[in-house]
């Protein structure tokens, strides 16, 4: 059943809102332009598509053009930090953190100033732009950068909750935004805390497995458990925070299921999946299944073709669940 | 405001301090970059010693002018004018490149105040001034912000997204400067990747450019105070320099890019400059 106290929206299985997790940054921003003077918004030739638009229209000198430059962007962005601003970079996944990791790497971690990166049409649900545009190796960029904060909202309504933490956070953060819409799974009233998983579903019984998800496949998971409910009970966790990890939360589930299944949208190397496991391994091994994308590039299609095909929808969420509880020893 | 002859030995003599100091740091550290250093000695004393609004006593003076240095590996030049002008005492300078040392191989803005930023990996730094000039103008803030370059970095795509970003942008409250010491690792700068002509390259990016010796201080005063003056456009002060200036065996010779002399050689060469520093004085007296 549906967690009550992580207060999700209605009816998310029978007709559930759609937003796209990028939208929910768009209008984070204009509340960002009216609450804090210090944000500034820079944008590499992508303002419609990054959700820019109406904070450039509203606060036209707070915005800043590159061009199709990324490398600059980040640099740029670092400056404007080094010199006391908040700056919020735009441009997709593929390009930034993609092209101008090193920039990233150097002048924004190293240099541990505010920016705020903001990775958009992340995933393999961008679609039918192709593998070039699918940005499937970003986490995995992302959090190995001493520094950096890593988030990966789950929807619209909590992109907006993740993007006004960046502001808050005094450091550099990276924010991962699909471009489709997607299943509002949260609400205003659910709580949002960089580092604090949550919890969204929980079964009658003692859970046999719990999966850990992160981004808009979040709603994959929730199907997933809620097809198995009168089979086999699950727990449902929403890793928001891939960096700083919920550490705690993970091996509670571990103890508490003694198996775990992590679901991305993300290559398996490097991203949610290598994280949790990483936990596992130094504090309390159990069977892990992995959902995401298996060292393959996407493809053009749509969401829902390409979904099933690598592996990341509800029904490869039961099959994972379904193999790893078949591994537990106990 | 020009500089007097006084004043312009008094700079000379700080320069000359420093490429002791960048000696000695390297051959106490053991590895680094000789040339480059060296031949920016000139330009870091007019900085430091003359350019610059700053405070060593409170590096994070907000009204204090930015000096970016965008190829870091030129750094130990600036922590030796650092430490000569009184942000850290000099003896810190045998610490460069040690375990635990303030003074990392390539500098970072978190480990010792006043460096600005971290730089190394090259063609980063002009963004980075550019984005403090542009946040400073947004508010009405008088101060400069200067970046150094290398010419080899100027290989980089970075560096021309900056250069175009810069010149759309009217920044003219940043002034660049380029080493133009025609040498990088591989060998000379025009057999390596051509720069030239570097100078119209910029005036097409909507720079205003001076060309300068980077060894007369008078004319690096005088740049940066034409740089000051012009409001329409960013400013690139394209200093010719000598790699390894101030030592026979190592000007013009890009061997000494990125190794530093050896415990007989310094000998040698701190005499030769000690030399130079008598020449100096005896020129202006």
């Amino acid at each position: 059943m549906m967690q009550p106290d992580a207060k999700l929206a209605e009816n998310i299985f029978q007709k559930p809102e759609s937003a796209a997790t990028r939208d929910g940054f768009g209008t984070a921003l204009l509340e960002l332009g009216e609450s804090n003077e210090k944000v500034v918004v820079l944008c590499a030739d992508l303002a419609e598509s990054t959700r820019v638009l109406a904070f450039k229209e509203k606060y036209p000198k707070r915005y800043i053009e590159l061009g199709v430059a990324e490398q600059n962007l980040a640099t740029v962005a670092s400056g404007l930090a080094n010199y006391g601003k908040i700056p919020f970079i735009t441009s997709y996944a593929a390009f930034s953190p993609g092209r101008n990791n090193e920039q990233i790497r150097t002048t924004i971690s190293l240099n541990n100033v505010p920016v705020k990166i903001g990775g958009m049409h992340a995933g393999i649900s961008v679609g039918p732009d192709g593998a070039t545009h699918q940005a499937l190796e970003d986490l995995a960029l992302m959090r190995v950068q001493p520094n950096m904060t890593v988030l990966s909202p789950c929807d619209s309504v909590e992109a907006h909750k993740a993007t006004l933490a960046a502001a808050a956070h005094n450091g550099p953060v990276y924010l991962r935004f699909g471009r489709e819409k997607t299943p509002v799974i949260t609400t205003a009233d659910t709580s949002f805390e960089i580092g604090k998983a949550q919890t969204m579903w929980e079964s009658d019984h003692p859970a046999d497995v719990t999966v850990i998800a992160t981004g808009p496949l979040v709603y994959q998971a929730l199907l997933a458990a809620k097809e198995l409910e009168h089979a086999i009970p699950v727990t449902v966790i929403n890793m928001h925070t891939i960096k700083p990890l919920d550490r705690e939360a993970i091996v509670a589930a571990a103890k508490a299921t003694g198996a775990i299944v992590t679901v991305e949208e993300h290559q398996v190397a490097g991203g949610l999946g290598s994280a949790v496991a990483e936990v596992l391994a130094q504090e309390f091994p159990v069977p892990q299944e992995f959902v995401g994308v298996k060292d393959k590039f996407g493809q053009s299609g749509e969401m829902k073709e390409l979904l099933p095909h690598y592996g990341l929808d509800a029904a490869a969420v039961v099959a994972a669940i379904k193999k790893v509880v078949a591994r537990k020893t106990i | 405001m020009s500089i007097n002859e006084h004043d312009i030995r008094e700079v000379e003599l700080k320069a000359e301090a420093i490429r002791e100091t960048i000696i000695e740091m390297l051959v106490a550290a053991g590895s680094g970059h000789t040339a480059g250093p060296l031949g920016m000695a000139d330009i870091f004393a007019a900085f430091y010693f003359r350019i610059l609004r700053h405070d060593p006593k409170h590096p994070e003076w907000e009204e204090r002018d930015r000096l970016i240095l965008s190829n870091g590996h030129i750094v130990p030049v600036r922590y030796a004018a650092m430490a000569h002008a009184g942000y850290f005492p000099v003896e810190e300078c045998l610490t460069l490149r040690k375990f635990g040392s303030r003074l990392q191989g390539h500098p970072e803005r978190e480990k010792l105040p006043g460096v600005e930023t971290t730089s190394g990996p090259l063609g980063s730094g002009l963004g980075q001034a550019a984005g403090i000039a542009y946040g400073a103008r947004m508010d009405g803030k008088k101060f400069q912000t200067y970046c150094l370059m290398s010419d080899g970095e100027q290989d980089t795509g970075n560096i021309w997204e900056s250069v175009m970003f810069a010149g759309a942008n009217k920044l003219s409250n940043l002034t660049g400067v380029i080493d133009r010491n025609n040498i990088q690792i591989n060998g000379m700068t025009e057999d390596v990747m051509p720069l030239e002509g570097l100078r119209a390259k910029y005036e097409a990016f909507n720079w205003h450019v001076i060309e300068i010796d980077g060894h007369n201080i008078r004319e690096i005063v005088d740049a940066v105070e034409q740089a000051k003056a012009i409001h329409e456009k960013p400013t690139l002060i394209l200093a010719h320099t000598i790699p390894g200036k101030g030592i026979k065996d190592i000007e013009f010779d890009y061997t000494w890019h990125g190794k530093p002399p050896k415990k007989e050689e310094a000998e040698k060469f701190l005499a030769e400059l000690r030399t130079l520093k008598g020449k100096i004085m005896g020129e202006h007296q």
